[in-house]
């Protein structure tokens, strides 16, 4: 875990001149310098530390522990059963349902909205007036609250709703659907429905990597002759690589945890028949509502563990440098 | 399609800065933002309607246009309580984050000492955590502590998981004050705390805003852990006051699409004024 750390701290990080030592004095008092340094660096950091160990990594770990019981949840758990309840869970077609849903948002969500932001956002990256306007509009939809996303278009795409009226009044009615009743549908409109949320994190991503391209190289291609669609193909595209590998990491770990949109816009009953429920929603439903806290705690290590991996094998294959060892280290 | 369709018109443009793009440029950037924008304003205009008239006409404007469903959810409904307490939570959570977030960032980036990388690879190490998959121990444990029902039951959480990211963002911005001004304070006499004090805290305001804004906007937006903590609904925040109002008055379409809309408006307004401190922190939370 500490490889890069000695490549920026030649000697394991205690040989980098400290910043701000005041002139060092006699022995003594440098003593009580470095002791004054300690409580400094203790008093300003614990009070991180503490909140950050004790909600973050701690239930993690009770989560490991709790999954081996079958526990209602009331007193401590003695009913230890191994896993049993892991077992149970990749035995339960409604949890591999779960998991197909969310290699569905997983996948999809990166098919659909890598291309659609990159188009935007080099169409938004052309000088043009009243670009920031556009800009700021495309990206609305991601501020607000995935519960006002969820009920909006639960209105918008209700049976003999908006949707509907709009697609028969031009004469597109064969393509009505029970949007988010019908077991088969539900999961695309779902899909559309995250896409239409987050499409604008993308585009801001993607504007923002935009923006760090020189223009020296584009204006040099240019002048060679190349149009713009084939300096946005070998000029711009291979420089925004760092930027676009981000985003698919960023938009892979919330896809494998999305809860909300699903919650809120479909029916429990199309969650309880598989159709569009996750494996947040399925933890949810089976821990805290039917109490069965084991059971969901095991759900809830699955899911972690799924996302953990796929960060690490991400980081690994694909993010290399990237992010500089913000999320984990060695992999450089 | 979009792709695609800037491929076709690219020859004949954009080889060079122009101050009016072409009329294609204009009708794709409009056809864009109306698929962005149409949806949140059809939800406030509906709520000036009727819900018989939106069961006649799902698509029509408001005729008359009636101010009633708004009243209703003004007046009657618990709406203002739970803005209230969306509020304390938002700002107790940014608070929280800034805080702390500042202080742990400080040491990070400005002692020399043995362990720092190390210490900074374990908070980094809470990205990969993701906050959904810890939502039942956390529940339990909030249980045990008999924190339920409280407002700490949401924030103490947040901040937690909000810590990793912003002490991502403020390390950097923290590290490229120059050596030169600490050193100038040491001989003015302030320690590394009065540098800390009266110089980095006022140079990282952008950082700070930004981290702060970031904290506020998740908070805001938060649903999963005020769904399982907050069972007292007189704690309720909006998003759970707008899925409850949802369910409770289904029948009321009018009434849903007011509230939602209301529900609305203090993200939209919060975003045009941070605007550049959200999108800022997130390209920031990237380069980090």
């Amino acid at each position: 875990m500490t490889s890069t750390d000695r490549t920026r701290f030649p000697a394991g990080g205690v040989s980098a001149p400290p910043a701000g030592r005041r002139p060092a004095g006699r022995p003594s008092s440098r003593r009580a310098e470095t002791r004054r340094k300690w409580y400094e660096i203790i008093g300003l950091t614990t009070p991180a530390l503490v909140v950050y160990v004790m909600f973050v990594l701690v239930p993690m770990g009770f989560a490991v522990y709790y999954s081996l019981f079958r526990w209602r949840g009331v007193g401590p758990p003695t009913e230890y059963i191994g896993f049993k309840n892991y077992t149970l869970a990749f035995q339960d077609p409604i949890f591999l349902d779960a998991l197909r849903n969310n290699a569905i948002i997983v996948f999809g969500s990166l098919l659909i909205q890598g291309p659609v932001a990159l188009g935007i956002a080099l169409l938004l990256n052309r000088r043009f007036r009243g670009r920031a306007v556009f800009r700021l509009l495309v990206f609305v939809p991601y501020v607000l609250a995935e519960v006002t996303v969820g009920i909006m278009w639960k209105l918008i795409l209700a049976e003999d709703g908006t949707v509907d009226a709009l697609l028969r009044s031009l004469g597109l009615g064969s393509l009505v659907q029970a949007w988010l009743a019908d077991l088969d549908v539900v999961i695309w409109t779902l899909l559309f429905v995250l896409t239409w949320k987050y499409v604008g994190f993308a585009i801001i991503l993607l504007l923002a990597g935009l923006s760090n391209v020189p223009h020296e190289l584009t204006e040099a291609a240019a002048i060679d002759g190349a149009s713009w669609w084939q300096t946005q193909r070998h000029v711009t595209l291979p420089l925004l690589g760092p930027t676009i590998r981000i985003w698919m990491f960023l938009s892979m770990i919330g896809s494998l945890q999305v809860f909300d949109v699903i919650w809120v816009t479909s029916v429990p009953a199309m969650r309880s028949l598989g159709a569009s429920g996750t494996m947040a929603t399925y933890m949810v439903d089976n821990g805290f509502f039917a109490r069965l806290w084991g059971y969901g705690n095991a759900v809830a290590v699955i899911l972690f563990a799924i996302s953990f991996v796929a960060a690490l094998l991400f980081q690994r294959f694909l993010l290399r440098r990237d992010i500089e060892g913000a999320i984990t280290k060695g992999a450089n | 399609m979009i792709v695609a369709t800037n491929s076709v018109h690219s020859p004949s443009a954009g080889r060079r800065p122009l101050s009016w793009g072409t009329p294609l440029t204009y009708a794709l950037a409009l056809a864009v933002a109306a698929v962005s924008i149409a949806p949140i304003l059809y939800v406030i205009i509906g709520g000036f309607r009727t819900t018989p008239q939106i069961v006649d006409d799902p698509g029509g404007l408001p005729d008359p246009w009636v101010f009633d469903n708004y009243r209703r959810v003004l007046t009657q409904s618990k709406f203002w309580q739970q803005a209230f307490n969306s509020g304390v939570i938002a700002l107790g959570t940014t608070l929280g984050v800034v805080v702390l977030g500042m202080a742990a960032a400080f040491v990070l980036a400005r002692y020399a000492f043995r362990g720092r990388e190390a210490l900074y690879t374990f908070f980094t190490l809470g990205l990969l955590f993701p906050a959904g998959a810890a939502i039942l121990p956390l529940y339990l444990m909030l249980r045990d502590l008999d924190l339920v029902n409280s407002y700490y039951a949401v924030i103490l959480p947040q901040v937690a998981f909000q810590l990793p990211l912003t002490i991502v963002i403020l390390r950097p911005f923290l590290s490229a004050i120059p050596r030169e001004l600490e050193d100038a304070a040491a001989i003015d006499g302030a320690g590394r705390l009065g540098f800390l004090w009266r110089i980095a805290l006022p140079l990282s305001r952008p950082a700070l805003v930004t981290v702060g804004v970031l904290a506020f906007v998740a908070s805001w937006n938060a649903f999963l852990l005020p769904l399982l903590v907050l069972g007292d609904v007189n704690l309720h925040t909006l998003p759970l006051g707008v899925q409850n109002f949802s369910s409770q008055f289904s029948t009321d379409t009018a009434g849903v699409l007011a509230f939602t809309s209301l529900a609305m408006l203090p993200a939209l307004f919060f975003f045009t004024l941070a605007e550049k401190q959200i999108v800022g922190g997130l390209q920031g939370a990237v380069k980090g």
